[in-house]
């Protein structure tokens, strides 16, 4: 079969530094990826095209590339499945780190994001005689994070990322999980005092990118969430992120359903009168326009609500 | 054809003009929503990282209660509902063992979740049930003018396991169809399946505002004269904070944010006061003399 990719060309050490589409046709077998096209390419029409690849087996995480624009490894995505109608596949390098060149990117933005979380264990106490042992349970938890390949695919299609270089991104928070909930490792309240601040854990949008696009199942938005959970469980409370979590519940036990406006307040701090002044603009836009729902008490309650507050109180404590 | 129908908190709270445009061209579309009287909120996700198994208690009787009424498609608005109710349907059904220990949580209020409902938001019901070619007589105002910027969001797409996106690949294009339906031209742009910032709001503005305005600005620089969301929770901060993402980005960006109801409803011919036009921030005056709806 005939297989056309557009792919994304850019040399930023060049006299043209900004980026342009160059579209290869090659003639290739069925079961040919995408990395496998990549390479013919590279070997039969276009030396200069730059890739980075080693294993062709997805177990190395060189080859994360964006293919039509969402992060996969080339190297596991059959052509036949990402080819559209119109015949053209779209190849680019991974987002939210700088281009190296054409399709490899700069993975220091990478490894910063995992240092940062400190990725090794920090046992507690005396050191035992002979090896650290953790059950099989408690490690049967982290079978899933520790699947990472540090390919970057999350990172590279994080949506909180792109607007905020600080945040520490999906790839780094999963790491930060697999270390707090290894049982060897006596650093949690450090860890998740670090990861309650900016950046952290309250920073993710929820917005499943990165569990779409992980190539290993490692779901890592998921265990931003579960993340978001040690750090209430802990104690740490004097967040908005916490609040707004809080205040969401309250509401939805009380009432049965969401009371919007005081939602926002309590989440910013019922005395936080700085925030609450500078939201007055948009509240009064809202009210203008009949868009600001009537608050508490004034806040009806659902049909029903006794039975919702009752699941609450039964569940109180179940994760 | 008669659904049960879960609305939803915003649409009965911060965006009205949904509610009420939905049920404006629900009428023409000879659509019988029932609303479900006592369903919960669904959790927006926010509940659930207090505990997966609160949110999905919750929505199981949401469940029960549909089935309950006999009518066994739910019927949502909001592609945050949407989302939601799919994954808690999603673990209750292939989760072992899981279904039973909720139902025994719900049996104290008389209810029993069997596992039977299917949960579809009003953009695939308009494409998989009705069909644009029952849609498309309907159609008095053709939006030929108009070019419109579909704007997906998170929860109408991911996880695409639980919302069956692989059975039915084509729901990743309902809202261009659904333009095109109405005679407008649909707008690719980046950021169409992307977050629209308003889960972290309240916890990071600054990052919100600026999801706003790279979208809005993004739409605009590929031509479009307003964008379409199937989400009011993406409507709320796109339409509400655009001022704000103005002054961050420093530029005028006026981009009207229509609901999907809202859009549907222009190329039937509703007037701007039966869809709730005037609840929006950035003006949709412009959008509506394009497409002659009169006022």
């Amino acid at each position: 079969m005939q297989a056309t990719l557009s792919v994304r060309r850019q040399d930023p050490e060049s006299q043209q530094p900004s980026s342009w589409m160059q579209e290869y046709t090659v003639e290739v077998p069925e079961h040919y990826t995408v990395l496998d096209a990549l390479i013919k390419v590279r070997e039969e029409v276009d030396p200069s095209l730059a890739i980075r690849c080693s294993c062709r087996a997805a177990i190395c995480g060189s080859c994360a590339v964006r293919v039509n624009g969402r992060a996969r490894l080339a190297c596991n995505t059959k052509l036949t499945n990402v080819t559209p109608e119109h015949g053209v596949v779209v190849v680019e390098p991974m987002g939210n780190q700088p281009v190296v060149k054409d399709l490899v990117v700069d993975l220091s933005v990478f490894w910063n994001k995992i240092r940062a979380v400190a990725p090794y264990l920090q046992p507690e106490g005396p050191e035992p005689e002979e090896e650290y042992i953790a059950s099989n349970e408690s490690m049967l938890l982290l079978t899933e994070v520790m699947g990472c390949i540090m390919c970057g695919a999350c990172v590279s299609d994080c949506t909180a990322l792109e607007v905020d270089s600080n945040f520490l991104g999906p790839a780094a928070l999963a790491k930060a999980f697999r270390f707090t909930e290894d049982p060897r490792d006596g650093a949690d309240a450090d860890r998740l005092q670090s990861l309650n601040e900016y950046s952290g854990v309250w920073d993710c949008t929820r917005c499943m990118m990165c569990v779409e696009v992980c190539p290993k199942g490692v779901a890592p938005m998921d265990r931003i969430m579960a993340l978001r959970e040690r750090v209430m469980d802990a104690g740490m409370t004097n967040t908005v992120g916490y609040r707004h979590v809080a205040a969401f519940a309250e509401s939805v036990e009380h009432a049965g359903w969401l009371d919007e406006t005081m939602l926002a307040v309590k989440s910013w701090g019922m005395f936080n009168v700085p925030k609450l002044i500078a939201a007055l603009p948009v509240g009064l836009r809202a009210l203008k326009r009949g868009k600001l729902p009537m608050p508490a008490p004034f806040h009806k309650k659902r049909p029903g609500h006794e039975n919702v507050a009752r699941i609450f109180k039964r569940l109180e404590g179940q994760k | 054809m008669k659904y049960t129908f879960y609305p939803g908190c915003v649409s009965r709270g911060g965006a009205p003009e949904l509610y009420t445009s939905t049920m404006a061209v629900a009428e023409k579309l000879g659509l019988e929503l029932e609303e479900i009287v006592g369903a919960a909120c669904t959790g927006a996700g926010v509940l659930q990282e207090k505990g997966i198994k609160l949110g999905d208690t919750l929505n199981a009787r949401t469940f029960a209660m549909a089935e309950r009424m006999g009518h066994t498609t739910i019927v949502n608005i909001c592609s945050t509902g949407q989302g939601v109710m799919a994954q808690a349907n999603y673990r209750l059904l292939n989760t072992p063992g899981y279904l039973e220990e909720i139902n025994e949580i719900l049996k104290e209020e008389g209810l029993e979740y069997q596992g039977r409902v299917v949960i579809k938001h009003l953009a695939w019901v308009l494409v998989e049930e009705i069909g644009l070619d029952a849609l498309r007589p309907l159609i008095v105002r053709p939006l030929t003018e108009l070019h419109i910027a579909p704007f997906y969001g998170c929860y109408i797409l991911r996880p695409s396991w639980a919302l069956g996106i692989d059975e039915n690949p084509g729901r990743e294009q309902y809202l261009e169809q659904i333009i095109e339906a109405c005679g407008g031209e649909p707008v690719n742009f980046p950021g169409r399946t992307k977050c629209c910032g308003f889960p972290i709001l309240m916890i990071n503005e600054r990052n919100s505002v600026a999801m706003v305005g790279n979208h809005t600005l993004s739409a605009k620089d590929h031509g479009a004269d307003a964008m379409v969301t199937p989400c009011p929770l993406c409507h709320l901060n796109l339409d509400g904070y655009q001022p704000k993402a103005s002054s961050q980005k420093g530029t005028k960006i006026n981009m009207p944010i229509l609901h999907l109801p809202q859009l549907v409803g222009m190329a039937m011919g509703l007037s701007d006061r039966e869809l709730g036009m005037h609840r929006h921030v950035v003006s949709t005056k412009d959008v509506m003399a394009k497409a002659s709806v009169r006022a």
